[in-house]
Protein backbone atom coordinates (compact mmCIF):
# COMPACT_ATOMS: atom_id res chain seq x y z
CA UNK A 1 0.00 0.00 0.00
CA UNK A 2 1.96 2.89 -1.38
CA UNK A 3 2.87 5.87 -3.48
CA UNK A 4 5.83 7.06 -3.77
CA UNK A 5 6.20 10.45 -6.00
CA UNK A 6 9.53 12.28 -6.73
CA UNK A 7 9.67 14.69 -9.84
CA UNK A 8 10.23 18.03 -10.90
CA UNK A 9 9.13 19.78 -14.10
CA UNK A 10 9.23 23.47 -15.13
CA UNK A 11 6.08 25.57 -16.41
CA UNK A 12 6.23 28.96 -17.94
CA UNK A 13 7.25 31.14 -14.80
CA UNK A 14 6.64 28.25 -12.23
CA UNK A 15 8.70 25.16 -11.25
CA UNK A 16 7.48 21.92 -9.22
CA UNK A 17 10.00 20.34 -7.04
CA UNK A 18 8.18 17.72 -5.30
CA UNK A 19 8.76 14.58 -3.35
CA UNK A 20 6.45 12.78 -1.00
CA UNK A 21 5.14 8.99 -0.24
CA UNK A 22 2.06 7.93 0.96
CA UNK A 23 2.62 4.75 3.17
CA UNK A 24 -0.78 3.20 4.28
CA UNK A 25 -4.72 3.43 3.24
CA UNK A 26 -6.82 6.14 4.10
CA UNK A 27 -6.88 9.48 2.93
CA UNK A 28 -4.09 11.85 2.39
CA UNK A 29 -4.89 15.47 1.68
CA UNK A 30 -2.71 17.30 -1.12
CA UNK A 31 -3.07 20.90 1.03
CA UNK A 32 -2.14 24.22 -0.83
CA UNK A 33 -3.51 27.13 -2.41
CA UNK A 34 -4.68 28.06 -5.66
CA UNK A 35 -2.04 27.41 -8.28
CA UNK A 36 0.00 25.39 -5.83
CA UNK A 37 0.52 22.34 -8.01
CA UNK A 38 -1.84 19.98 -6.52
CA UNK A 39 -3.51 19.17 -9.78
CA UNK A 40 -0.03 18.58 -11.41
CA UNK A 41 0.93 16.31 -8.87
CA UNK A 42 -1.80 14.06 -9.69
CA UNK A 43 -1.52 14.25 -12.92
CA UNK A 44 2.16 13.07 -12.95
CA UNK A 45 0.31 10.17 -10.61
CA UNK A 46 -2.14 9.19 -13.45
CA UNK A 47 0.05 9.53 -16.08
CA UNK A 48 -1.70 12.31 -17.52
CA UNK A 49 0.88 14.31 -17.52
CA UNK A 50 4.89 13.60 -18.08
CA UNK A 51 7.24 15.57 -15.58
CA UNK A 52 10.52 16.55 -16.83
CA UNK A 53 12.62 14.00 -14.47
CA UNK A 54 11.34 11.90 -12.29
CA UNK A 55 9.69 8.63 -10.36
CA UNK A 56 6.50 7.33 -9.59
CA UNK A 57 5.59 4.00 -7.40
CA UNK A 58 2.95 2.24 -6.82
CA UNK A 59 2.92 -0.19 -4.25
CA UNK A 60 6.71 -0.36 -5.34
CA UNK A 61 6.13 -1.12 -8.69
CA UNK A 62 7.47 1.43 -10.95
CA UNK A 63 4.98 3.25 -13.27
CA UNK A 64 7.51 6.29 -14.27
CA UNK A 65 11.47 6.28 -14.67
CA UNK A 66 12.16 9.08 -16.77
CA UNK A 67 16.11 8.17 -16.27
CA UNK A 68 15.41 4.53 -17.53
CA UNK A 69 12.40 5.46 -19.98
CA UNK A 70 9.69 4.03 -18.02
CA UNK A 71 6.28 5.56 -18.46
CA UNK A 72 3.46 3.06 -18.39
CA UNK A 73 0.29 4.71 -20.11
CA UNK A 74 -2.03 6.06 -18.13
CA UNK A 75 -4.64 3.64 -18.83
CA UNK A 76 -2.27 0.53 -17.84
CA UNK A 77 -1.71 2.13 -14.24
CA UNK A 78 -4.74 0.91 -12.36
CA UNK A 79 -5.52 4.64 -10.95
CA UNK A 80 -8.95 5.57 -10.23
CA UNK A 81 -9.24 9.90 -10.70
CA UNK A 82 -12.36 11.07 -9.80
CA UNK A 83 -12.12 14.97 -11.37
CA UNK A 84 -13.27 18.28 -10.35
CA UNK A 85 -16.06 18.41 -13.07
CA UNK A 86 -16.93 14.70 -13.28
CA UNK A 87 -16.55 14.37 -16.36
CA UNK A 88 -19.09 11.83 -16.76
CA UNK A 89 -19.50 10.79 -20.83
CA UNK A 90 -22.82 12.54 -21.70
CA UNK A 91 -23.95 9.99 -24.42
CA UNK A 92 -24.21 7.25 -21.50
CA UNK A 93 -26.79 6.21 -18.69
CA UNK A 94 -25.50 6.14 -15.37
CA UNK A 95 -25.24 2.32 -15.64
CA UNK A 96 -23.07 2.73 -18.44
CA UNK A 97 -20.11 5.37 -17.16
CA UNK A 98 -20.32 2.83 -13.77
CA UNK A 99 -19.27 -0.20 -16.20
CA UNK A 100 -17.05 1.56 -18.45
CA UNK A 101 -14.36 1.72 -16.06
CA UNK A 102 -15.69 -1.76 -14.79
CA UNK A 103 -15.56 -3.71 -18.07
CA UNK A 104 -11.63 -2.61 -18.21
CA UNK A 105 -10.62 -3.10 -15.04
CA UNK A 106 -7.67 -5.50 -15.15
CA UNK A 107 -9.26 -7.65 -12.19
CA UNK A 108 -12.57 -7.15 -11.95
CA UNK A 109 -14.14 -6.36 -9.30
CA UNK A 110 -17.04 -9.46 -7.59
CA UNK A 111 -20.53 -8.34 -8.36
CA UNK A 112 -21.29 -8.45 -4.93
CA UNK A 113 -18.86 -5.79 -3.71
CA UNK A 114 -19.63 -4.04 -7.08
CA UNK A 115 -23.42 -3.73 -6.24
CA UNK A 116 -22.00 -2.58 -2.32
CA UNK A 117 -20.26 0.03 -4.21
CA UNK A 118 -23.39 1.36 -5.95
CA UNK A 119 -25.91 1.48 -2.84
CA UNK A 120 -23.13 2.55 -0.76
CA UNK A 121 -23.27 6.06 -3.33
CA UNK A 122 -27.07 5.53 -3.03
CA UNK A 123 -26.83 5.28 -7.11
CA UNK A 124 -29.54 2.60 -7.28
CA UNK A 125 -32.04 4.65 -8.48
CA UNK A 126 -30.04 6.69 -11.02
CA UNK A 127 -28.77 4.27 -12.99
CA UNK A 128 -31.06 4.80 -15.96
CA UNK A 129 -30.49 8.10 -15.95
CA UNK A 130 -28.30 10.29 -18.46
CA UNK A 131 -25.80 12.65 -16.60
CA UNK A 132 -27.77 15.40 -18.06
CA UNK A 133 -30.54 14.79 -15.40
CA UNK A 134 -28.58 14.69 -12.61
CA UNK A 135 -27.64 17.10 -9.79
CA UNK A 136 -24.24 18.19 -9.09
CA UNK A 137 -23.51 16.17 -6.42
CA UNK A 138 -25.11 13.05 -8.24
CA UNK A 139 -22.77 13.45 -10.50
CA UNK A 140 -19.59 13.63 -8.25
CA UNK A 141 -21.51 10.52 -6.68
CA UNK A 142 -21.27 8.60 -10.13
CA UNK A 143 -17.76 9.29 -10.58
CA UNK A 144 -16.93 8.23 -7.50
CA UNK A 145 -18.63 5.00 -7.95
CA UNK A 146 -17.00 5.08 -12.03
CA UNK A 147 -13.74 5.12 -10.32
CA UNK A 148 -14.14 2.53 -7.34
CA UNK A 149 -15.62 -0.12 -9.61
CA UNK A 150 -12.62 -0.18 -12.14
CA UNK A 151 -11.13 -1.18 -8.97
CA UNK A 152 -8.43 1.03 -8.70
CA UNK A 153 -4.53 0.04 -6.82
CA UNK A 154 -5.47 3.66 -5.53
CA UNK A 155 -7.82 6.77 -5.83
CA UNK A 156 -6.87 10.17 -6.92
CA UNK A 157 -9.84 13.11 -5.94
CA UNK A 158 -9.46 16.82 -7.30
CA UNK A 159 -11.14 18.96 -5.26
CA UNK A 160 -14.40 16.79 -6.04
CA UNK A 161 -16.69 19.22 -3.52
CA UNK A 162 -14.99 22.16 -5.64
CA UNK A 163 -17.59 22.71 -7.75
CA UNK A 164 -20.55 22.08 -5.30
CA UNK A 165 -22.82 24.52 -3.20
CA UNK A 166 -22.21 24.03 0.57
CA UNK A 167 -25.41 22.63 0.82
CA UNK A 168 -24.77 19.31 -1.78
CA UNK A 169 -20.87 19.40 -0.36
CA UNK A 170 -22.22 18.76 3.26
CA UNK A 171 -24.08 15.71 1.08
CA UNK A 172 -21.32 14.24 -0.67
CA UNK A 173 -18.92 14.41 2.55
CA UNK A 174 -20.82 11.32 4.35
CA UNK A 175 -20.13 9.06 1.26
CA UNK A 176 -16.18 10.04 1.26
CA UNK A 177 -16.16 9.19 4.62
CA UNK A 178 -17.70 5.56 3.86
CA UNK A 179 -15.07 5.36 0.96
CA UNK A 180 -12.20 6.39 3.42
CA UNK A 181 -13.44 3.63 5.89
CA UNK A 182 -14.40 1.30 3.31
CA UNK A 183 -11.67 1.26 0.70
CA UNK A 184 -8.50 -0.63 1.25
CA UNK A 185 -6.31 1.76 -0.77
CA UNK A 186 -4.41 4.75 -0.88
CA UNK A 187 -6.76 8.29 -1.41
CA UNK A 188 -4.67 11.31 -2.74
CA UNK A 189 -7.58 13.76 -1.90
CA UNK A 190 -6.96 17.33 -3.46
CA UNK A 191 -8.22 20.33 -1.77
CA UNK A 192 -7.70 23.84 -0.81
CA UNK A 193 -10.73 23.80 1.94
CA UNK A 194 -8.53 23.31 5.44
CA UNK A 195 -12.36 21.99 6.52
CA UNK A 196 -12.93 18.96 4.54
CA UNK A 197 -9.24 17.99 5.02
CA UNK A 198 -9.10 18.19 8.67
CA UNK A 199 -12.49 16.66 8.20
CA UNK A 200 -11.60 13.47 5.75
CA UNK A 201 -7.68 13.10 5.72
CA UNK A 202 -5.72 11.09 7.54
CA UNK A 203 -2.08 12.56 6.25
CA UNK A 204 -1.67 15.72 5.13
CA UNK A 205 1.04 16.83 2.19
CA UNK A 206 1.23 20.52 2.74
CA UNK A 207 2.47 22.23 -0.60
CA UNK A 208 4.02 25.69 -0.48
CA UNK A 209 5.20 27.54 -3.76
CA UNK A 210 6.08 24.12 -6.16
CA UNK A 211 7.49 22.17 -3.15
CA UNK A 212 6.17 20.05 -0.04
CA UNK A 213 6.51 22.53 2.97
CA UNK A 214 5.65 19.47 5.78
CA UNK A 215 4.04 15.67 5.55
CA UNK A 216 2.35 13.68 8.16
CA UNK A 217 -0.87 13.04 9.94
CA UNK A 218 -3.55 15.62 10.60
CA UNK A 219 -3.14 16.49 14.48
CA UNK A 220 0.45 16.86 14.00
CA UNK A 221 0.74 19.02 11.39
CA UNK A 222 -2.45 21.12 12.31
CA UNK A 223 -0.80 21.49 15.89
CA UNK A 224 2.63 22.73 14.28
CA UNK A 225 3.05 26.78 14.93
CA UNK A 226 5.51 27.46 12.52
CA UNK A 227 2.77 25.71 9.10
CA UNK A 228 0.63 28.02 10.52
CA UNK A 229 0.37 30.77 7.56
CA UNK A 230 0.14 27.43 4.74
CA UNK A 231 -2.59 25.67 7.19
CA UNK A 232 -4.64 28.88 7.17
CA UNK A 233 -4.22 31.59 9.97
CA UNK A 234 -7.86 31.94 10.65
CA UNK A 235 -8.92 28.67 10.42
CA UNK A 236 -6.24 27.09 11.90
CA UNK A 237 -6.63 24.32 14.93
CA UNK A 238 -5.97 21.35 16.81
CA UNK A 239 -6.97 18.18 15.67
CA UNK A 240 -7.57 15.53 18.00
CA UNK A 241 -8.38 11.95 18.01
CA UNK A 242 -10.22 10.43 20.54
CA UNK A 243 -13.22 8.18 21.25
CA UNK A 244 -16.32 8.87 22.89
CA UNK A 245 -16.39 8.11 26.78
CA UNK A 246 -20.18 7.89 27.51
CA UNK A 247 -23.38 10.21 26.77
CA UNK A 248 -24.91 12.34 29.48
CA UNK A 249 -28.63 11.81 28.79
CA UNK A 250 -30.05 14.06 31.08
CA UNK A 251 -27.80 17.17 29.85
CA UNK A 252 -28.13 16.08 26.33
CA UNK A 253 -24.28 16.17 26.13
CA UNK A 254 -21.72 13.74 25.48
CA UNK A 255 -17.63 13.07 26.78
CA UNK A 256 -15.05 12.90 24.75
CA UNK A 257 -11.71 10.98 25.90
CA UNK A 258 -8.81 12.31 24.06
CA UNK A 259 -5.65 10.94 25.68
CA UNK A 260 -6.31 11.68 29.55
CA UNK A 261 -8.34 14.86 28.77
CA UNK A 262 -12.16 14.71 28.27
CA UNK A 263 -14.09 17.30 26.22
CA UNK A 264 -18.05 17.96 27.41
CA UNK A 265 -19.69 18.83 23.87
CA UNK A 266 -23.10 18.01 22.10
CA UNK A 267 -24.58 14.96 22.36
CA UNK A 268 -23.48 12.85 19.38
CA UNK A 269 -24.96 10.56 17.86
CA UNK A 270 -22.58 7.46 17.85
CA UNK A 271 -22.33 4.86 20.47
CA UNK A 272 -19.65 4.88 23.08
CA UNK A 273 -16.42 3.87 22.16
CA UNK A 274 -16.54 5.46 18.85
CA UNK A 275 -14.07 6.87 17.55
CA UNK A 276 -14.06 10.83 17.05
CA UNK A 277 -12.53 13.29 15.72
CA UNK A 278 -12.48 16.81 17.37
CA UNK A 279 -11.35 20.09 15.76
CA UNK A 280 -10.64 23.26 18.35
CA UNK A 281 -10.23 26.16 15.98
CA UNK A 282 -7.32 28.51 17.47
CA UNK A 283 -9.68 31.65 17.74
CA UNK A 284 -12.40 30.11 19.83
CA UNK A 285 -9.61 29.04 22.98
CA UNK A 286 -9.19 31.06 26.07
CA UNK A 287 -6.04 30.80 28.18
CA UNK A 288 -6.32 31.65 31.63
CA UNK A 289 -3.56 31.95 34.28
CA UNK A 290 -5.66 30.67 37.23
CA UNK A 291 -8.37 27.81 37.24
CA UNK A 292 -11.58 29.71 36.82
CA UNK A 293 -15.08 28.92 37.62
CA UNK A 294 -18.01 31.03 37.08
CA UNK A 295 -17.96 30.74 33.61
CA UNK A 296 -20.16 28.80 31.10
CA UNK A 297 -17.65 26.78 29.49
CA UNK A 298 -17.71 23.10 29.91
CA UNK A 299 -13.81 22.57 28.93
CA UNK A 300 -11.25 23.75 31.09
CA UNK A 301 -8.25 21.74 30.27
CA UNK A 302 -4.95 22.71 32.21
CA UNK A 303 -1.67 22.77 30.23
CA UNK A 304 1.64 24.23 29.81
CA UNK A 305 2.74 26.57 27.07
CA UNK A 306 4.53 24.59 24.82
CA UNK A 307 4.89 27.45 21.84
CA UNK A 308 4.31 30.40 20.64
CA UNK A 309 4.18 31.97 17.18
CA UNK A 310 4.57 35.80 17.01
CA UNK A 311 3.49 37.16 13.56
CA UNK A 312 3.27 40.55 12.48
CA UNK A 313 -0.05 41.80 13.75
CA UNK A 314 -1.80 41.94 17.05
CA UNK A 315 -2.11 38.39 17.32
CA UNK A 316 0.09 35.75 19.02
CA UNK A 317 -0.53 31.49 18.46
CA UNK A 318 0.11 29.35 21.30
CA UNK A 319 0.78 26.12 21.41
CA UNK A 320 -0.28 23.69 24.77
CA UNK A 321 0.93 20.56 25.85
CA UNK A 322 -2.32 19.22 27.94
CA UNK A 323 -1.09 15.76 28.98
CA UNK A 324 0.76 14.98 25.63
CA UNK A 325 -2.41 16.49 23.40
CA UNK A 326 -1.38 19.43 21.73
CA UNK A 327 -4.35 22.28 22.13
CA UNK A 328 -3.77 25.61 20.26
CA UNK A 329 -4.91 29.07 21.20
CA UNK A 330 -4.64 32.68 19.51
CA UNK A 331 -5.15 35.60 21.79
CA UNK A 332 -3.88 38.99 21.70
CA UNK A 333 -0.35 40.20 21.92
CA UNK A 334 -1.96 42.38 24.50
CA UNK A 335 -3.04 39.87 26.76
CA UNK A 336 0.17 37.46 26.42
CA UNK A 337 1.80 40.22 27.93
CA UNK A 338 -0.89 41.46 30.30
CA UNK A 339 -0.95 38.11 31.54
CA UNK A 340 2.73 37.22 31.57
CA UNK A 341 2.03 33.73 28.92
CA UNK A 342 5.84 32.69 28.15
CA UNK A 343 6.99 29.22 26.95
CA UNK A 344 6.68 26.44 29.94
CA UNK A 345 3.82 28.81 32.13
CA UNK A 346 1.24 26.76 33.38
CA UNK A 347 -2.15 27.70 32.02
CA UNK A 348 -5.64 26.62 31.23
CA UNK A 349 -7.62 26.64 28.22
CA UNK A 350 -11.44 27.38 28.47
CA UNK A 351 -13.11 25.92 25.40
CA UNK A 352 -16.73 26.44 25.07
CA UNK A 353 -18.52 23.38 24.21
CA UNK A 354 -20.61 25.17 21.29
CA UNK A 355 -17.00 25.35 19.43
CA UNK A 356 -15.77 22.28 19.29
CA UNK A 357 -16.32 20.41 15.72
CA UNK A 358 -16.85 17.13 15.57
CA UNK A 359 -16.81 14.14 12.97
CA UNK A 360 -16.62 10.45 12.91
CA UNK A 361 -13.58 9.50 12.47
CA UNK A 362 -11.68 6.37 10.38
CA UNK A 363 -13.67 3.01 12.29
CA UNK A 364 -10.35 0.71 11.68
CA UNK A 365 -7.24 0.48 12.67
CA UNK A 366 -5.59 2.26 9.78
CA UNK A 367 -3.37 4.31 12.31
CA UNK A 368 -1.92 1.30 13.72
CA UNK B 1 -48.04 20.19 -67.17
CA UNK B 2 -47.54 16.36 -66.89
CA UNK B 3 -45.89 15.47 -64.04
CA UNK B 4 -44.85 12.02 -64.76
CA UNK B 5 -41.44 11.33 -65.24
CA UNK B 6 -40.33 10.15 -68.10
CA UNK B 7 -37.85 6.35 -68.41
CA UNK B 8 -35.18 8.78 -69.16
CA UNK B 9 -35.40 11.09 -66.81
CA UNK B 10 -36.41 8.47 -64.09
CA UNK B 11 -32.83 7.22 -64.98
CA UNK B 12 -30.98 10.06 -64.32
CA UNK B 13 -32.64 10.60 -60.64
CA UNK B 14 -31.19 7.21 -59.62
CA UNK B 15 -28.43 7.39 -61.06
CA UNK B 16 -27.66 10.74 -59.50
CA UNK B 17 -28.72 9.33 -55.97
CA UNK B 18 -26.37 6.31 -56.62
CA UNK B 19 -23.46 8.55 -57.61
CA UNK B 20 -23.76 10.84 -54.80
CA UNK B 21 -24.19 7.99 -52.14
CA UNK B 22 -21.07 6.53 -53.57
CA UNK B 23 -19.48 9.69 -53.37
CA UNK B 24 -20.21 10.01 -49.68
CA UNK B 25 -19.94 6.38 -48.68
CA UNK B 26 -16.68 6.24 -49.90
CA UNK B 27 -15.39 9.75 -49.13
CA UNK B 28 -16.90 9.33 -45.33
CA UNK B 29 -13.94 7.85 -43.54
CA UNK B 30 -11.35 9.65 -45.19
CA UNK B 31 -12.91 13.05 -44.64
CA UNK B 32 -13.04 11.62 -41.06
CA UNK B 33 -9.40 10.57 -40.70
CA UNK B 34 -8.72 13.71 -42.28
CA UNK B 35 -10.59 16.06 -39.69
CA UNK B 36 -9.02 13.78 -36.85
CA UNK B 37 -5.60 14.61 -38.33
CA UNK B 38 -6.38 18.47 -38.66
CA UNK B 39 -7.23 18.59 -35.56
CA UNK B 40 -4.26 17.71 -34.09
CA UNK B 41 -1.15 20.34 -34.66
CA UNK B 42 1.65 19.68 -36.78
CA UNK B 43 4.08 21.08 -39.29
CA UNK B 44 2.32 21.84 -42.92
CA UNK B 45 -1.18 21.71 -41.07
CA UNK B 46 -2.28 25.18 -42.75
CA UNK B 47 -1.34 24.06 -46.29
CA UNK B 48 -3.00 20.59 -45.89
CA UNK B 49 -5.95 22.32 -44.56
CA UNK B 50 -5.92 24.67 -47.40
CA UNK B 51 -5.59 21.53 -49.71
CA UNK B 52 -8.49 19.82 -48.54
CA UNK B 53 -10.75 23.04 -48.97
CA UNK B 54 -9.05 24.14 -52.53
CA UNK B 55 -12.14 22.42 -54.29
CA UNK B 56 -14.48 24.64 -52.62
CA UNK B 57 -12.82 27.66 -54.12
CA UNK B 58 -11.71 26.27 -57.16
CA UNK B 59 -13.95 26.41 -60.69
CA UNK B 60 -15.45 23.21 -61.33
CA UNK B 61 -14.56 22.89 -64.52
CA UNK B 62 -10.82 22.73 -63.31
CA UNK B 63 -11.43 19.84 -60.67
CA UNK B 64 -12.72 17.90 -63.89
CA UNK B 65 -9.62 18.63 -65.71
CA UNK B 66 -6.61 17.94 -63.49
CA UNK B 67 -9.09 14.77 -62.84
CA UNK B 68 -8.93 14.20 -66.31
CA UNK B 69 -4.92 14.34 -66.87
CA UNK B 70 -4.58 12.14 -63.65
CA UNK B 71 -7.19 9.57 -63.88
CA UNK B 72 -7.49 9.52 -67.85
CA UNK B 73 -6.56 6.19 -69.62
CA UNK B 74 -2.95 7.80 -70.91
CA UNK B 75 -2.44 9.43 -67.97
CA UNK B 76 -0.10 8.22 -65.01
CA UNK B 77 -2.71 7.53 -62.33
CA UNK B 78 -5.15 6.25 -64.40
CA UNK B 79 -3.26 3.91 -66.97
CA UNK B 80 -2.20 2.54 -63.48
CA UNK B 81 -5.35 1.90 -61.80
CA UNK B 82 -6.55 0.38 -65.10
CA UNK B 83 -3.30 -1.97 -65.54
CA UNK B 84 -3.15 -2.92 -62.18
CA UNK B 85 -6.76 -3.35 -60.99
CA UNK B 86 -8.87 -2.70 -63.99
CA UNK B 87 -9.99 0.14 -62.34
CA UNK B 88 -11.78 2.56 -65.35
CA UNK B 89 -12.87 6.39 -64.07
CA UNK B 90 -13.67 7.82 -67.81
CA UNK B 91 -17.14 7.69 -68.93
CA UNK B 92 -18.30 5.57 -66.53
CA UNK B 93 -20.38 6.86 -63.29
CA UNK B 94 -17.91 5.80 -60.70
CA UNK B 95 -15.89 8.59 -62.24
CA UNK B 96 -18.77 11.09 -61.68
CA UNK B 97 -18.80 9.84 -58.06
CA UNK B 98 -15.12 9.84 -57.94
CA UNK B 99 -15.67 13.91 -58.93
CA UNK B 100 -18.48 14.76 -56.53
CA UNK B 101 -16.88 13.03 -53.78
CA UNK B 102 -13.83 15.36 -54.04
CA UNK B 103 -15.49 18.85 -54.84
CA UNK B 104 -17.97 17.52 -51.90
CA UNK B 105 -14.94 16.73 -49.17
CA UNK B 106 -14.23 19.67 -47.59
CA UNK B 107 -17.91 20.49 -46.18
CA UNK B 108 -17.44 16.51 -44.46
CA UNK B 109 -14.14 17.41 -43.29
CA UNK B 110 -15.57 20.56 -42.53
CA UNK B 111 -18.77 19.72 -40.44
CA UNK B 112 -16.79 16.79 -38.75
CA UNK B 113 -13.77 18.83 -37.78
CA UNK B 114 -15.89 21.31 -35.58
CA UNK B 115 -17.89 18.28 -33.96
CA UNK B 116 -14.59 16.61 -33.33
CA UNK B 117 -13.45 19.92 -31.36
CA UNK B 118 -16.33 20.15 -29.78
CA UNK B 119 -15.40 17.48 -28.32
CA UNK B 120 -14.57 18.13 -24.34
CA UNK B 121 -10.87 17.02 -24.18
CA UNK B 122 -11.21 16.28 -20.52
CA UNK B 123 -13.83 12.93 -21.66
CA UNK B 124 -10.71 11.49 -23.13
CA UNK B 125 -8.37 11.89 -20.06
CA UNK B 126 -11.41 10.06 -17.67
CA UNK B 127 -11.31 7.19 -20.21
CA UNK B 128 -7.74 6.97 -20.39
CA UNK B 129 -7.64 6.74 -16.75
CA UNK B 130 -10.58 4.50 -16.87
CA UNK B 131 -8.43 1.65 -18.38
CA UNK B 132 -9.48 2.75 -22.39
CA UNK B 133 -6.70 2.67 -25.13
CA UNK B 134 -6.95 5.44 -28.43
CA UNK B 135 -8.85 3.47 -30.40
CA UNK B 136 -11.40 2.09 -27.77
CA UNK B 137 -11.70 5.75 -27.04
CA UNK B 138 -11.97 6.49 -30.43
CA UNK B 139 -15.10 4.00 -30.92
CA UNK B 140 -16.68 5.11 -27.72
CA UNK B 141 -16.73 8.40 -27.10
CA UNK B 142 -15.47 10.55 -30.46
CA UNK B 143 -17.36 8.64 -32.77
CA UNK B 144 -20.94 8.58 -30.63
CA UNK B 145 -20.55 12.14 -29.79
CA UNK B 146 -18.97 13.12 -33.04
CA UNK B 147 -21.88 11.47 -34.57
CA UNK B 148 -24.46 14.50 -35.29
CA UNK B 149 -21.50 16.32 -36.71
CA UNK B 150 -20.45 13.51 -39.27
CA UNK B 151 -24.49 13.15 -40.27
CA UNK B 152 -24.32 16.84 -40.87
CA UNK B 153 -21.48 16.73 -42.92
CA UNK B 154 -22.28 13.48 -44.72
CA UNK B 155 -26.07 15.06 -45.58
CA UNK B 156 -24.93 18.39 -46.83
CA UNK B 157 -22.00 16.66 -48.85
CA UNK B 158 -24.65 14.48 -50.68
CA UNK B 159 -27.11 17.46 -51.20
CA UNK B 160 -24.31 19.31 -52.52
CA UNK B 161 -23.06 15.94 -54.92
CA UNK B 162 -26.35 15.81 -56.79
CA UNK B 163 -25.99 19.19 -57.53
CA UNK B 164 -22.61 19.14 -59.10
CA UNK B 165 -21.98 19.79 -62.71
CA UNK B 166 -18.94 21.00 -63.88
CA UNK B 167 -16.29 18.55 -62.96
CA UNK B 168 -18.76 15.39 -63.98
CA UNK B 169 -19.35 16.94 -67.72
CA UNK B 170 -15.57 17.87 -67.84
CA UNK B 171 -14.06 14.90 -66.57
CA UNK B 172 -16.31 11.74 -67.96
CA UNK B 173 -18.67 13.49 -70.39
CA UNK B 174 -22.68 13.68 -70.66
CA UNK B 175 -23.12 10.20 -71.23
CA UNK B 176 -27.25 8.68 -70.78
CA UNK B 177 -27.70 6.09 -67.97
CA UNK B 178 -23.75 6.37 -66.85
CA UNK B 179 -22.63 9.64 -66.23
CA UNK B 180 -25.84 11.83 -66.79
CA UNK B 181 -27.27 12.86 -63.18
CA UNK B 182 -29.77 15.71 -62.76
CA UNK B 183 -28.44 18.66 -63.30
CA UNK B 184 -26.47 17.13 -66.50
CA UNK B 185 -30.14 16.05 -67.59
CA UNK B 186 -31.62 19.27 -66.72
CA UNK B 187 -29.04 21.30 -68.67
CA UNK B 188 -29.14 18.37 -72.09
CA UNK B 189 -33.67 19.34 -71.49
CA UNK B 190 -32.35 22.99 -71.30
CA UNK B 191 -30.50 22.54 -74.85
CA UNK B 192 -33.05 20.35 -76.85
CA UNK B 193 -35.92 22.28 -78.78
CA UNK B 194 -38.96 21.24 -76.91
CA UNK B 195 -37.31 20.24 -73.75
CA UNK B 196 -38.94 22.93 -71.45
CA UNK B 197 -41.28 20.68 -69.48
CA UNK B 198 -39.17 18.24 -69.10
CA UNK B 199 -36.38 21.09 -68.29
CA UNK B 200 -39.34 22.19 -65.15
CA UNK B 201 -40.18 18.63 -63.83
CA UNK B 202 -36.56 17.88 -63.46
CA UNK B 203 -36.04 21.13 -61.68
CA UNK B 204 -38.84 20.83 -59.37
CA UNK B 205 -37.50 17.34 -59.06
CA UNK B 206 -33.89 18.62 -57.58
CA UNK B 207 -35.69 21.41 -55.32
CA UNK B 208 -37.22 18.61 -53.42
CA UNK B 209 -34.46 16.30 -53.07
CA UNK B 210 -32.34 19.36 -51.82
CA UNK B 211 -35.34 20.05 -49.35
CA UNK B 212 -35.85 16.82 -48.39
CA UNK B 213 -32.46 16.38 -47.43
CA UNK B 214 -31.77 19.32 -45.35
CA UNK B 215 -35.54 18.19 -43.63
CA UNK B 216 -34.01 15.07 -42.84
CA UNK B 217 -30.15 16.34 -41.72
CA UNK B 218 -32.05 18.45 -39.27
CA UNK B 219 -34.62 15.82 -37.52
CA UNK B 220 -31.46 13.29 -37.90
CA UNK B 221 -29.29 15.80 -35.72
CA UNK B 222 -31.69 16.91 -33.27
CA UNK B 223 -32.08 12.83 -32.33
CA UNK B 224 -28.95 11.99 -32.12
CA UNK B 225 -28.33 15.36 -29.98
CA UNK B 226 -31.13 13.60 -27.51
CA UNK B 227 -29.18 10.43 -27.82
CA UNK B 228 -25.71 11.43 -26.96
CA UNK B 229 -27.15 13.13 -23.70
CA UNK B 230 -26.99 17.45 -24.64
Amino acid sequence: MSIEVCFRHGFAGFALDIDFAVERHGVTALFGPSGSGKSTIINVIAGLLKPNEGEVRLNGTTMLDTASGINVAARNRGIGYVFQDARLFPHMSVRANLDFGAKRAAQRLPATEADGIVTMLGLENLLERKPRHLSGGERQRVALGRALLSNPKALLLDEPLAALDSGRKAGILPYLERIRDDARIPILYVSHSIDEVTRLANDIVVLNAGSVAATGPVEDIMSRLDLFPLTGRFEAGAVLEGHIARHLDNEDMSEIAVGENIFTVPRVAEEPGCALRLRVRARDVMLSTKRVSGISANNIIAGKVAGIRADHGPYVDVRLDCAGMALLARITRMSQSRLGITEGAKVWALVKSVSVERTPSRQDGARS
Amino acid sequence: MDLTLTPVETEALLLSLKVSAAAVLFALPLAVGMALLLTRSFPGRAVLDAIVHLPIVLPPVVMGYLLLITFGLRAPVGAWLDAAFGIRFMFSWTGAALAAGIITFPFQVRAIRLALEAIDSGLMQAAETLGAGPLDRFATITLPLAAPGILAGAVTAYAASLGEFGAIITFVSNIPGETRTLPLAIYTAIQTPGGEAAAARLVMLAIALAFAGLILSEVAAYHLKRINGR
